[in-house]
């Protein structure tokens, strides 16, 4: 069973749905935002969740931290499901699962200074910590995320982009979590200061042997940071592989679609390259193609696709791919 | 070639309450005409600046002193009635987010004919063919079910689509497009920079691309000018910086950009922070973050300097090479 | 692997320490900066400070009080040597000492009906935004039907109730006017809640009064107190009219309205009764619009 022990986080079947309503007498209708979506987390590792905007992706993350209640399936933590747990038990795991948002200015609150904004999970997760050793840690958490710790009473305003973020990680640190989920923590930052924050949360994750959950639509910076990577379209999982694997063969035609559209930073390549050109755009969530979801956009498509949604196949020893063709293709891409 | 715009010691300033900024300073290039350039630069670099300057569209407490030749007219100081006979006509720009262009109440239709009946004297029905019409050029599939579309119903890809077929109904000299795919999926930028390039071939527009990405850049621009602090740092062709850059800053940036196809062990970032303008550093503006700097460096500001005799320039006083320090 | 908790001298030293590092500039710092900056909100600071000033400590340096009645002269115009600096009314009462009277109860009552409406409202608006749905929806129809109520009939039946009691007043009016400052918490707490950092919080395992007490509430400064500097001269103007209708402060106790309801018939025969206590309400009134004015600029410099 030491596999099992290695499993910090698995997700069993997970859907989450939210009603859209349109008006006060029409009757709200379902957007499907994830559905039936499995993988699992191991301790140490860093899995990257990658996927257009409308996959999912940050209503994962939410799902994962309980921010969000998932509709039907269950969020194994350490073993246990913590997917129906009342709020004041929850309150008590969330000292091992925290957050990183997007937005490094818009996740600090302008009203409270440095040091009370990254104290504040303390507060309600850790009342047993003093004020003076709440300010000790925050002092740590300072220094850990490379800022100085003389800017403990300063407000979020009077900070840049990358400075906050650093903010933002302190706080995600300051209980000792075993899983954070960055939900794209670089993408609103600066080239240079997005390879600081990278590097950073790298060093950190080997400090504090932290697990982390990559979100991002950024296919580089995941490359970059993943042991593994979670592929994501339209609520659903369509691949997952281990990161070398998946960026040397790409086994669904999504994967492949979003490599190859990945911009890359060397001329002669960019030039050379021939871009496997998606047609059109997501198809709405709200009214998903039928069979495979991807079928649309996809140049493989036949009658199959339409029909019979792909399973998730278990290929190669771990992988995981959702497409009726992919030997076929896969015999193709090799010739 | 023919250069379609030459721009000459552009400087742009903001007051603010207290003091005034400089926001570029010093600019000059020339764009030759169907070519297209980057212009690189990160948040508060100026690269936004410089070019709505050269629109005659900034901000109200923004002024631009110096010239930019639009062949014999001199845009910068122009008022504003006379800057829209060649807004829209000869030159014309493409933003980040389609919506703050696109009038909202207003049918894509009756939008773009009326750009044409405005600058081309068109009539309204004709205006109206040719406007379908330059919608299918820009790969929008059913164009006259979308010409009828109000801009909410379209997508985001599709907007921009529009965007670019509404910037080419006159057939400008020039596009500036700032950031037109940053908001975009990767997918659609794809499928978005294609089109750039298909444009600009078939329609001889010189581009002006103004981003963050050096990805985007690597696969559609033929030259490039990387800003910093408000100024030019270096200028080249796009293949003269890629593999050989000239000035730390560039180098930085290419080490901070992760590349799909390589898993690095660790980025290597440029230390520091990008500069506040309202704080700009004495000397070289980059030589808090620079690896390379020496006492010159903190005292006097390099200035923009041919390197080999070639084309290419860049600012900096460090004359070694860069990658030989890299290694050592 | 080095966690945040080993403790030593060296740190703790460095802790107290850092109590005493450089304070960056609160928001509210940076909003009174730029009204102190405001010439105009600031002369009519200056100027409501003077008025609320005088109103309480002036009628301890007149001669008269207001309910005195000098027999010798009624219906008089300014006599500097009797000290009716502003002339008498028909009972022989002093005009300065009155007018003094009624910006006093002028004051009370929007001060009072603008807390209670600050308190209520702000709290109601805040819940109902946060928890939305099903409650926002109860809770924002019983807001309509009030709003459906004509007021005046709701003051009506509660004198006839209750009698024409001051604080009666004060609580009616507060009671009315929660209602806009419901609905203004309510948007904003429904887009604040969208941000992040409400969302960080409740990573951070607070729970939804923690949420709305600590972090939203102290977000929703800037439209609570501009509101509030526009709900005041309405509160003021409302009192004038209940008055005006002879439901609102009672004989010898008067307000700025009641004199101006007494003053304005006789007029011509007698223009000191009504200009005095005119002449305050509308300079507190336009003060007060200035500094709501300084305040929304001081508040939300984005909008400039």
């Amino acid at each position: 069973m030491l596999e099992h022990n290695d499993d910090l986080l698995r997700i069993e079947n997970l859907s989450k749905f939210f009603s859209v309503s349109s008006g006060l007498f029409t009757r709200p209708f379902q957007l499907k935002a994830l559905q039936d979506i499995s993988f699992t987390v191991k301790r140490g590792e860093t899995l990257g969740i990658v996927g257009e905007s409308g996959c999912g992706k940050s209503t994962l993350g939410r799902c994962i931290l309980q921010l969000l209640s998932p509709d039907e399936g269950r969020v194994l933590w350490l073993g246990e499901d913590i997917a129906r747990l009342p709020e004041e038990q929850m309150r008590l795991r969330r000292r091992d699962l925290q957050i990183i948002f997007q937005d490094p200015l818009a996740s600090l609150n302008p009203r409270m200074t440095v040091g009370e904004i990254i104290a504040d999970p303390l507060r309600t997760l850790m009342p047993e910590v003093d004020a003076k050793g709440r300010r000790e840690r925050v002092i740590k958490a300072m220094e850990a995320v490379g800022l100085l710790p003389e800017m403990i009473n300063r407000y979020p305003h009077e900070f840049s982009g990358g400075q906050a973020q650093r903010i933002g990680i302190a706080r995600a640190l300051i209980t000792e979590p075993k899983l954070i989920v960055c939900d794209e923590p670089v993408s609103a930052l600066d080239v240079s200061v997005q390879a600081q924050i990278v590097n950073l949360l790298s060093d950190l994750k080997q400090q504090f042997g932290l697990t982390l959950v990559f979100i991002s639509h950024n296919l580089s910076v995941v490359r970059h940071v993943s042991d593994r990577i979670l592929v994501l379209y339209l609520g659903r999982v369509v691949e997952l592989a281990s990161g070398d694997d998946l960026y040397a063969d790409p086994r669904h035609p999504y994967t492949r679609a979003l490599l190859t559209a990945v911009p890359i930073p060397d001329p002669r390549r960019a030039r050379q390259r021939t871009i496997d050109g998606l047609v059109g755009e997501i198809p709405s969530p709200i009214n998903p193609p039928s069979g495979c979801t991807f079928r649309t956009r996809c140049r493989h498509a036949v009658a199959l696709c339409a029909d019979k949604r792909p399973p998730l196949e278990t290929v190669d020893g771990g992988r995981l791919v959702a497409c009726h063709r992919w030997r076929e293709l896969a015999v193709t891409a090799a010739q | 070639m023919t250069n379609v715009l030459v721009v000459d010691d552009l400087d742009v300033t903001f007051a603010l309450h207290q003091a005034e900024v400089k926001a570029v300073s010093d600019l000059s290039f020339s764009l030759a005409a169907g070519e297209t350039m980057a212009v690189v630069g990160e948040s508060g670099s100026g690269k936004s600046q410089a070019f709505l300057a050269i629109m005659g569209l900034l901000a109200r407490n923004g002024r631009a002193a110096g010239r930019a030749m639009l062949g014999e007219v001199d845009l910068i100081g122009m008022p504003g009635d006379r800057l829209d006979a060649y807004r829209g006509k000869d030159i014309a720009m493409i933003f980040q987010d389609p919506m703050t262009s696109l009038n909202p109440s207003l049918k894509v239709r009756t939008q773009l004919a009326e750009v044409l009946v405005r600058h081309q004297g068109f009539a309204p029905d004709k205006a109206g063919r040719a406007v379908i019409e330059m919608l299918e050029r820009v790969g929008i599939p059913e164009p006259v079910k979308r010409a009828s579309a109000y801009p909410h119903e379209l997508s985001g890809g599709m907007r921009q689509r529009v965007m670019i077929a509404m910037a080419l109904l006159c057939r400008p000299k020039i596009l500036i497009a700032d950031e037109p795919t940053t908001a975009l999926d990767v997918t659609v930028q794809a499928q978005m920079l294609e089109l750039f390039k298909t444009l600009t071939d078939e329609f001889g527009t010189a581009l002006v691309l103004i981003t963050h990405d050096l990805g985007v850049v690597a696969g559609v621009a033929d030259r490039m000018m990387v800003m910093y602090g408000g100024r030019c740092v270096e200028t080249g062709t796009v293949d003269e910086l890629f593999y050989d850059p000239r000035h730390p800053y560039t180098l930085g940036l290419l080490h901070s950009t992760p590349h799909v196809a390589k898993r690095a062990q660790r980025l290597d970032p440029i230390q520091g922070l990008p500069p506040s303008l309202e704080r700009l550093p004495s000397g070289c503006a980059f030589h808090p973050r620079c690896a390379f700097r020496f006492e010159t460096c903190f005292a006097e500001r390099p200035q923009l300097l041919p390197v080999d005799g070639g084309a290419r320039g860049r600012a900096c006083w460090y004359q070694g090479s860069l990658k030989h320090e890299e290694v050592a | 692997m080095a966690g945040l908790t080993g403790k030593d001298a060296v740190l703790s030293a460095y802790a107290e320490a850092l109590a005493n590092a450089p304070k960056g500039r609160s928001l509210t710092q940076d909003a009174l900066r730029r009204l102190v900056n405001n010439k105009a909100a600031l002369v009519s600071i200056f100027i409501l400070v003077a008025i609320v000033l005088f109103a309480l400590v002036g009628p301890y340096l007149l001669p008269w009080s207001f309910d005195k009645i000098d027999w010798a002269g009624i219906r008089k115009p300014p006599d500097w040597e009797k000290g009716h600096y502003f002339g008498t009314d028909q009972n022989g009462r002093d005009m300065l000492a009155r007018t003094l009277q009624g910006t006093q109860m002028s004051l009370i009552v929007a001060a009072v009906a603008t807390a209670v409406s600050v308190v209520i409202g702000v709290v109601y608006g805040a819940i109902a935004g946060y928890f939305g749905g099903r409650v926002d929806a109860l809770m924002m129809r019983f807001v309509d039907i009030m709003y459906a109520l004509p007021y005046i009939l709701f003051v009506i039946i509660l004198v006839v109730i209750f009698g024409r009691s001051p604080v009666l007043l004060f609580v009616g009016i507060g009671f009315l006017e929660w209602l806009t400052m419901a609905r203004i918490v309510r948007g904003q707490t429904l887009t604040l809640k969208q941000r992040e950092f409400i969302e960080a919080a409740k990573a951070g395992g607070a729970g939804p009064f923690t949420i709305i007490f600590r972090h939203i509430l102290p977000n929703l400064t800037g439209p609570v107190v501009i509101y509030a500097t526009l709900t005041i001269p309405e509160i003021i103007v409302t009192e004038s009219f209940l008055s005006y209708l002879g439901l609102g402060v009672q004989e010898p106790q008067t307000s700025l309205g009641t004199l101006i309801s007494f003053g304005a018939p006789v007029a011509e025969a007698l223009p000191w009764m009504l200009y005095t206590p005119a002449f305050i309400l509308v300079l507190m009134l336009v003060c007060l619009s200035y500094v709501g004015d300084g305040l929304r600029d001081a508040l939300d410099p984005k909008d400039r």
